[in-house]
């Protein structure tokens, strides 16, 4: 038994050797800037009520989808953009920009994935994105127990395509577009649409609710355990233009569900808006996991390009006992303004937050999370690891807020931060209100530098100075990328290193 | 096979000068141990020869089997073949004790154009190092020195040595915060690397490290400077009189 025990070990440290070793073999900066020169329809740059009503005709909307539509985009017009975050960047015109953007081979949805474009076929394979079902994610592959993973494509406004469908339907698991979802599950879309995250919550969400084109739906029903790993692939590729999906996810008592997202956009000189909606129904002894890795072109080393990232992301543990884990690593974009919450509404539901933010070169990032403690014994846990480098600004943000009736909870909130460098700021700002006298919250706190010494020490032993700061960072997030998925934790740890080249020395 | 001839040494810092002409040649196989008072510049000196920032060579050389060492960077160094066991060795959290080791000796293998160890191989290696070593497989997988105590992180600096196979192996103060049993343990270890190929500087307040690591050669080191040379008998003679009597002789 002894000896099992032991060659478990030397798994674990097979494993973080080869990532160790991937992280080296991944030479240059920002991979994922290319272009993919394809033919592109737009809507008339700006917003108005007709932009409004041309998304939904688009997506060949029933009438409640656009009435819903409209009254969110006559409420945004007298919302003012939110201004309380440690963030600095110039005033958005939000009549600068187009709303809508498709490739024109997608002007007729293709039946299936034989019949998308070759271009986007071949945009999601250089991005690692396996679009057939006999492929499996990168890094996966060769592993002695292959694991499928179904992906939703979604290029600029639309989806390409959702792949193992048919194998999930089986299940009953229903994955596809969200304008696939409205057109053909009306029913669940306006049952749980707007009911976690409101038209009126905020600025960015209310945006998002007039003008969402496309993302991803998910329902799984009761008693199911999805048979595979869920994905959605976010790319931007039009220039000047906004990306806003929206994302809802719906988990019947008893199932369990695990989503990864990610994302990437080529270089542009200019600065383009996305700004997302994520909602989560989690009903009575039901799971999810959401896990994303954003990489979002950050902009160039003087702040010049990169994506605004306003997103809000929120799960609702309705039921008794339900269960959401967050997984977040951040190191794309450059602004990013982002809250993934848990709302603890069933007794004895759980939340937890597991979060490395990346910020180097001009980057800011204001992120964290909200706990709200509704439900009788619930529990969270909050684990934030935020690096700071280069000329970058990190806020964590958190609330954990015990109300009244949930007595019994326990909130667990562990905030690390590191600096590499002395131009770089990190801030934690927690919120904390506890409305009851049984409940027990507690809060940890660490800033600190990748020192000298241990880039030293690792050197003295023979490490290049890349390769140590690697280590040491990766060490320093190790309890985060752990959290994350398999084929998740790979490109994490290699994004680690990526995104702080060139902060030292 | 270490060369160090007239070397000068300030603070970057505040100009404050530390080592004012060293010279000190060390021989393959043998065992060199440099003692003094506090800030004699024996720290120093090791850490110069290993490449830490923040001194300025001001005159004079360095060499490890005639390549030129204060031109590389430490990672040059270690692949060159130069080791410092550190008096204060680094907690690193997260980073497994395992990994840091595979890493460090890889990379100096792929610096030298060596194949790399597999997986495999280095268990079985490690393995075998540890247990000499009384480092079990717990130990391996914690975070690199952290919560460590005094001996299980001298013993780990040991084995980093033991693994890294260098051909010029400095220990600064190697001994300081052990007691008798784990210093036996750190001694057993280094004995165990002495071999005719490989030289070492054992830097050290006291003799009684010396009563384990047997010295081939003994230096007096006070004000940036060595004062006086002998055989293992000096250490003996700095034990029962202290270094004022030998210091009074020479200034």
């Amino acid at each position: 038994m002894a000896l099992e025990a032991e060659d478990q070990i030397e798994l674990r440290e097979g494993v973080d050797r080869e990532t160790i070793e991937t992280v080296q073999a991944m030479a240059g900066k920002y991979k994922h800037g290319w272009e993919t020169e394809i033919e592109t329809e737009y809507a008339p740059k700006g917003l108005n009520e007709g932009i409004v009503r041309l998304i939904s005709e688009k997506n060949g909307e029933p009438q409640w989808m656009l009435d819903w539509r409209l009254a969110a985009f006559k409420r945004w017009q007298q919302m003012e953009e939110p201004r309380w975050a440690m963030l600095n960047y110039p005033e958005i015109d939000y009549q600068d920009q187009y709303y809508y953007a498709k490739p024109k081979s997608m002007a007729v949805k293709p039946k299936s994935l034989d019949e998308v474009d070759p271009k986007l076929l071949a945009t999601y394979a250089k991005l690692g994105i396996p679009l057939k079902e006999q492929m499996l994610l990168a890094g996966v592959e060769g592993s002695d127990e292959p694991r499928k993973v179904a992906v939703d494509a979604v290029f600029d406004s639309v989806s390409v395509g959702t792949t193992f469908k048919e194998e999930l339907k089986k299940a009953g698991v229903i994955f596809c577009s969200i304008s696939e979802a409205v057109r053909e599950h009306p029913e669940l879309v306006q049952k749980y649409l707007g009911s976690v995250v409101p038209q009126s919550d905020n600025f960015f969400a209310t945006l998002n609710s007039a003008v969402f084109s496309d993302g991803s739906f998910v329902y799984v029903p009761e008693g199911t355990r999805c048979p595979m790993e869920l994905s959605t692939y976010f790319r931007i590729n039009a220039e000047n233009t906004g990306q806003f999906e929206r994302t809802l996810i719906i988990a019947e008592k008893g199932a369990y569900v695990s989503y990864l997202e990610g994302c990437t956009a080529p270089k542009r000189d200019t600065h383009q808006l996305h700004a997302a909606v994520v909602e989560i129904v989690i009903l009575d002894d039901a799971e999810v996991k959401y896990s994303t890795v954003q990489n979002w072109y950050p902009g160039d080393e003087e702040g010049r390009g990169g994506i605004y990232n306003f997103v809000t992301k929120r799960a609702d543990c309705r039921g008794a006992r339900s269960k959401v884990m967050w997984t977040q690593v951040e190191t794309g974009s450059a602004i990013t303004w982002k809250y993934p919450s848990c709302i603890l509404r069933g007794d004895d539901s759980q939340g937890e937050f597991y979060s490395i933010a990346i910020a180097n070169n001009a980057q800011q990032a204001d992120t964290g999370t909200k706990m709200v403690h509704l439900g009788k014994n619930t529990k969270s846990r909050i684990v934030s690891k935020g690096i700071s480098a280069g000329r970058a600004q990190n806020t964590y943000r958190g609330l954990v807020s015990m109300h009244p009736k949930a007595t019994n909870s326990r909130n667990y909130t562990q905030c690390d931060s590191l600096l590499i460098g002395d131009k770089c700021g990190a801030h934690t700002v927690p919120y904390i209100e506890v409305k009851n006298n049984s409940s027990r919250v507690e809060h940890e706190a660490t800033t600190s530098k990748v020192d000298d010494d241990q880039l030293f020490y690792c050197r003295s032993r023979g490490m290049d100075e890349e390769e140590a700061v690697a280590l040491v960072v990766n060490g320093f997030c190790k309890e985060v990328l752990q959290a994350l998925p398999m084929e998740f934790a790979m490109e994490a740890q290699s994004l680690v290193a990526i995104s702080l080249e060139g902060s030292v020395g | 096979m270490l060369e160090i001839k007239n070397l000068h040494v300030k603070l970057e810092e505040d100009d404050k000068v530390i080592l004012k002409g060293v010279n000190l040649t060390v021989e393959a196989g043998k065992v060199h141990a440099i003692m003094g008072p506090n800030g004699s510049g024996k720290s120093t000196l090791s850490y110069v020869l290993s490449g830490r920032d923040g001194y300025e060579v001001t005159d004079g050389s360095a060499s490890l089997d005639g390549a030129e060492l204060l031109e590389m960077e430490p990672e040059e160094r270690a692949a060159a073949g130069l080791f410092l066991a550190f008096q204060y060795p680094v907690e690193i959290p997260g980073v497994g004790n395992m990994t840091f080791l595979r890493t460090a000796v890889n990379a100096q293998r792929k610096s030298r154009g060596e194949e790399e160890m597999s997986a495999g191989e280095f268990l079985k290696v490690v393995r075998e190092k540890a247990k000499s070593l009384k480092i079990d497989a717990e130990m391996m997988k914690r975070p690199v020195n952290v919560g460590f105590s005094g001996g299980e992180k001298k013993r780990n600096e040991i084995l980093q040595m033991a693994m890294l196979e260098p051909k010029m192996c400095i220990l600064d103060e190697t001994d300081s915060g052990l007691d008798v049993d784990a210093m036996k343990l750190v001694a057993e270890g280094v004995n165990a690397l002495r071999s005719e190929g490989r030289g070492f500087l054992v830097i050290t307040h006291y003799q009684r490290l010396l009563d384990h690591i047997k010295p081939d050669v003994v230096h007096i080191m006070a004000d940036g400077r060595i004062v006086k040379t002998g055989g293992p008998e000096l250490a003996l003679e700095v034990e029962n009189n202290g270094y004022a009597g030998i210091l009074s002789e020479v200034l």
